[in-house]
């Protein structure tokens, strides 16, 4: 009897299109009051923080890009992403892909949702599309409103990139496009991670907290001194990846690299959320879904997928040790000063020298000279070493860097004043900043492009 | 041919794990009848109305909805409408809204006339704009209602759909469930209050853990049944009393009533008949004769084995 039933087809049965559902799904979540808030968040505070944050006196150093904020609307939006990727971003994901599913728990409704829509399937793909699409729209207010903010604020200046170049106006604001496009990767990776465990937490809010709670741990993971292919690995990387977009050449290899592993995530965490939702039990009044089953079923091809991708980049890609090697960091060091040198001296209406002329050079050692000279740490010291035309003595400059394990440094001068001294510079207008004094660089982790 | 039944259920099961939900249900219910579905709390109610509505498949046996043989596959034919374990609605849209969306989402060309008048039928049209968050249990059970209505079902499954009626309320939810069967509509309800189920339902079905009892007519139900008990208030209580020791099968049960003017008896219809026909040759007034409890309720209680308990 038992295989007779299984073997009848659904007659009679008109299921509800997917285009319709993701309407009445999009319709659920708009008349949410938190979501409605969020929008509006989204699309106002980034510009009037941006703004406000430009008319202040003290400036957001300790964020990449903060620093130009005077100087610059596109250091904005870069100032935005960079907060975002850490917090608002996991957040935004967590209260809208996070609760998704587990709200019809909450309200005990998933066997009104079924006997209307007749289709676990259609409606797993109408919440995720929708929570999707609500994500998105957040994604792009923080970007647009972060823009709308600077440019109004400040203008639409030439940019500092992170290598010391200046990127024209017209060039900040394609990256900065790039940048919020290339976020939405580990954005989309969170957004899975909170729909599988909306579907496999139920009513619990660990389901609710569970995208927050990745983000954290990846950044604190980010914070480690991990080996360069489980940091790549890790499906937040693009978050920090985008950085590389603001150099000359753009260090393209880690970004690609973070986010197919983040759209590998992603994926994969959708698949596993597909999965458990469609073998759910609904006539089980007792089950939301949860349990160790959906614990172990969710969380474990997550932790395989981990092992794989840190294998997988581990053996595709050149990457050892921390990355963080004495060269790399050298050059580094040399190239965003002989770009930041070329800056200052037009600020000081000295007569224009190339990158080339420069010639500048840097000697890096760690912890005085008594340490081996890689990884992560605020114990460098570089001596920039530098050639005017028609100059005989090489000039030199000191610098103290904080490298942190994920290749960002902050390279404070140490003097001699005249050069790197001093925050402010004397133009022939009045003080200016000094663009050596403090300046953010980046230590390409992989051994992919050349600065 | 017969016109084919809107249920017709034979040898169904069904297990969570080790408990055995449904065990071997047959049922049959006809186009435009109001079938009842009884049994106490964990009897396999709300898992046959959830087969009913396609929120699970069967373990075995066979089920016909509307003429369609229902598959494993999680979905209810066309045509069939209903809620279990109370209405599904979204607090933060209006009654309106809900209903709108609903009808969206199904496709429905109902338009706004059309909820307006389903609204009407359940009497909701004067909080049509307020948020669902501020209903009453009854107020969310009539919009459970209406939004079934929506999809003008020939089929209808409801879940206790009398809980937290008010009088007004529970007199529009009867209107609306007689006209939809007058119309050929079937209803199948399972509740717990035994008068709603006498008033509205043709046939029912009484489960005890997992297994029918007793399904068919209520007058069967009754015809069936033991003995029930009868409050009797007549002018001469006393001369009543003694009348009633006269007859056979008739038994006054003296614990049954503190109140003097009132006699409790045990007897099947036939016993009683004969014990009123007494009461008026001997020119005893019969002013109050009904059943202490419902022949429902008593049938209920005597199929499932919860009479003694209870007393």
């Amino acid at each position: 009897m038992t295989a007779t039933v299984a073997a009848e087809p659904v007659a009679g049965v008109r299921r509800v299109s997917v285009s319709r559902g993701y309407r009445f799904e999009l319709v659920k979540l708009v008349s949410q009051w938190r979501i409605r808030l969020l929008v509006l968040a989204c699309w106002i505070a980034p510009a009037l923080f941006v703004a406000g944050v430009s008319q202040q006196s003290t400036l957001p150093v300790d964020t990449l890009f903060g620093r130009w904020m005077h100087a610059t609307g596109w250091a904005g939006p870069l100032v935005t992403l960079g907060f975002a990727g850490s917090w608002a971003l996991p957040l935004l994901t967590s209260v809208v892909a996070g609760d998704v599913f587990a709200a019809e728990d909450r309200l005990g409704t998933w066997r009104h949702l079924l006997v209307a829509v007749r289709s676990p399937r259609r409606i797993f793909a109408a919440k995720a599309l929708s929570s999707l699409t609500v994500i998105l729209l957040l994604v792009a207010g923080l970007a647009c409103s972060s823009a709308v903010g600077g440019v109004l604020a400040v203008g639409n200046q030439p940019l500092v990139g992170l290598d010391g170049h200046l990127l024209t106006p017209g060039d900040a604001a394609v990256r900065t496009l790039l940048a919020w496009v290339c976020v939405l990767a580990p954005t989309l990776a969170l957004a899975a991670i909170g729909l599988l465990g909306s579907v496999a937490l139920g009513r619990s809010p660990m389901g609710l907290l569970l995208p927050a709670l990745v983000a954290l741990a990846m950044q604190l993971a980010q914070m480690l001194p991990l080996p360069v292919a489980v940091r790549l690995a890790l499906p937040g990387y693009a978050f920090i990846a985008w950085n590389g977009l603001f150099t000359s050449p753009a260090q393209l290899g880690p970004l690609l690299i973070g986010i197919v592993v983040s759209l590998v995530w992603a994926v994969t965490a959708t698949a596993l959320a597909y999965l458990l939702f469609v073998r759910r039990d609904f006539s089980n009044l007792t089950d939301d879904g949860s349990g160790r089953r959906a614990i172990t079923v969710g969380a474990l091809p997550l932790a395989a997928l981990l092992g794989v991708t840190v294998g997988f980049v581990a053996v595709a890609t050149p990457a050892t040790g921390s990355g963080i090697e004495q060269d790399k960091v050298q050059r580094s060091v040399a190239t965003a000063f002989a770009h930041l040198y070329r800056m200052q001296t037009a600020q000081l209406n000295r007569p224009d020298v190339t990158e080339a002329q420069l010639r500048a050079t840097a000697a890096c050692n760690k912890g005085g000279g008594k340490l081996t000279p890689e990884g992560p740490g605020n114990d460098w010291r570089c001596v920039v070493s530098w050639h005017l035309p028609d100059v005989e003595a090489a000039g030199t400059a000191i610098y103290q860097l904080d490298v942190t394990p994920d290749g960002r440094f902050v390279a404070d001068g140490d003097g001699p004043k005249e050069v790197n001294g001093y925050f402010l510079v004397r133009t022939p207008v009045g003080d200016a900043p000094n663009p050596l004094w403090q300046f953010d660089g980046n230590v390409e982790l992989l051994h992919t492009t050349k600065g | 041919m017969d016109a084919p039944l809107a249920i017709r259920a034979r040898g169904i099961t069904k297990c969570f794990g080790d408990v055995v939900a449904l065990d071997g249900i047959d049922l049959d219910v006809t186009p435009g009848q109001i079938h009842g579905l009884v049994g106490p709390n964990g009897a396999g109610k709300t898992t046959l109305l959830g087969l009913l509505l396609g929120l699970a498949a069967a373990d075995s046996g066979r089920l016909e909805i509307l003429g369609t043989p229902v598959a494993r596959a999680l979905a209810a034919p066309e045509g069939v409408a209903g809620f279990v374990d109370g209405p599904g609605l979204y607090p933060s849209l209006t009654a309106r809204q809900n209903l709108a969306a609903l009808a969206a989402l199904r496709g429905e060309g109902v338009g706004a006339t059309g909820i307006d008048d389903v609204l009407a039928q359940v009497g909701l049209t004067d909080v049509a704009d307020d948020r669902a968050s501020g209903f009453s249990l009854g107020m969310r059970q009539r919009l459970g209602l209406a939004a079934a209505l929506l999809t003008k079902p020939r089929l209808l499954v409801l879940d206790e759909p009398s809980n937290g009626l008010d009088p007004a309320g529970k007199k529009h939810v009867h209107t609306v469930l007689s006209r939809l069967a007058a119309d050929g509509t079937s209803v199948v309800l399972s509740s717990h209050r035994m008068d709603d189920l006498e008033a509205l339902c043709s046939e029912v079905t009484i489960l005890a853990t997992g297994r029918v009892v007793f399904s068919g007519p209520l007058s069967k139900l009754a015809a069936e049944n033991r003995e029930l008990d009868y409050r009797v208030r007549t002018s001469d209580p006393q001369g009543a009393r003694q009348l009633a020791v006269d007859v056979d099968g008739v038994h006054v049960d003296e614990a049954g009533t503190r109140d003097a003017e009132v006699l409790v008896v045990r007897a099947l219809v036939p016993a009683l008949d004969d014990f009123v026909a007494r009461l008026v040759t001997a020119g005893i007034a019969v002013r109050e004769l009904a059943p202490v409890v419902s022949p429902l309720e008593a049938a209920f209680l005597a199929l499932t084995d919860q009479q003694e308990a209870v007393r």
